[in-house]
């Protein structure tokens, strides 16, 4: 039976990595390719940020003008 | 302008973020992966041309049929061109201080956006110099015409005449100089328009923020 059993752990210790369990990493997209989904993250909070700004600046200047009286057309 | 083409522009954008970071490009020497800088630099000029152009409409329209809205309209795309024209500037210094070592190199197309920079900023000179309206927006709409028709030749034409570090020197750089890697267009040409579209954003908020104020004024003067 422990024969049984450390033949299954050295077959198993063949197959690529996933399956062989070594590593308890996870949430491995965010950690894979040099971390660089982080810094597309950070990115798009910087130009969310930005944009959110800019319709919060659009949507003040139509309230203003709004209240500005229409005698030129 | 159009909510529709403002949430185009978003979409644009967000896709270039994410496909010009993680989508795959060729793998060259020297540049390695700041090749993807071009997904972001070039939208720059293509965004200065393009307003810089409206600029220069607006202007040939005010001369035409003056108007102050055509003033404003000008010299409100004249700026947003010129801070687009600004950050691809600098982008390319930090692009350039990595593949070809030094942040300024001389280079013909380099010098030749830094002129057409500095012509723009003597056209903010001009308007600045001249208290009259009309003499102002009339003036400097003729200087916009003749900055726009120098822009040309130094950032289209003399790159190209003499050997530059930039792609496509000594020909037509057309859209070759991607060695025409179709995965890297697709990032490309949404980031342009993208862009573009948020170029015309900023712009039109100026030319409303400008209207507002001269409503203002006359309002006061009533």
């Amino acid at each position: 039976m422990n024969n049984l059993v450390s033949l299954v752990v050295f077959l198993g210790s063949f197959l690529p990595g996933p399956i062989a369990m070594a590593q308890p990493e996870m949430a491995d997209t965010m950690r894979s390719e040099g971390k660089i989904y982080v810094v597309v993250v950070i990115l798009l909070i910087i130009f969310f940020g930005l944009i959110g700004y800019l319709v919060v600046l659009d949507r003040k200047v139509t309230r203003i003008e709004k209240k500005l009286p229409v005698n030129k057309g | 302008m159009k909510t529709w083409l403002k949430i185009t522009a978003v979409i644009l954008l967000t896709y270039t973020i994410i496909g010009g970071l993680l989508f795959s490009v060729p793998r060259l020497n020297i540049i390695n992966e700041t090749i993807r800088a071009l997904y972001f630099h070039v939208p720059m000029w293509f965004g200065m041309v393009v307003l810089f152009c409206i600029s220069t409409i607006n202007a040939v329209h005010y001369l035409r049929k003056p108007s102050l809205d055509r003033d404003i309209n000008s010299v409100e795309f004249a700026n947003t061109g010129l801070l687009l024209g600004m950050l691809g500037i600098f982008t390319g210094m930090v692009w350039a201080n990595y593949t070809w070592g030094s942040p300024w190199h001389g280079d013909p197309k380099q010098n030749g956006a830094a002129i057409s920079l500095l012509v723009y900023l003597a056209y903010f000179v001009l308007r600045g110099s001249i208290e009259n309206e009309d003499q102002r927006a009339r003036l400097s709409a003729v200087y916009n015409i003749f900055a726009f028709a120098a822009m040309i030749p130094l950032i289209f034409i003399i790159p190209r005449m003499t050997s530059s570090m930039h792609p496509g020197s000594g020909g037509n750089p057309g859209f070759n100089m991607y060695d025409l890697d179709s995965r890297m267009r697709m990032v490309f040409y949404p980031s342009v328009v993208g862009w573009i579209l948020l170029g015309i954003w900023i712009a039109t908020l100026r030319i409303r923020v400008r209207k507002i104020n001269e409503k203002l004024i006359e309002l006061e003067n009533e």
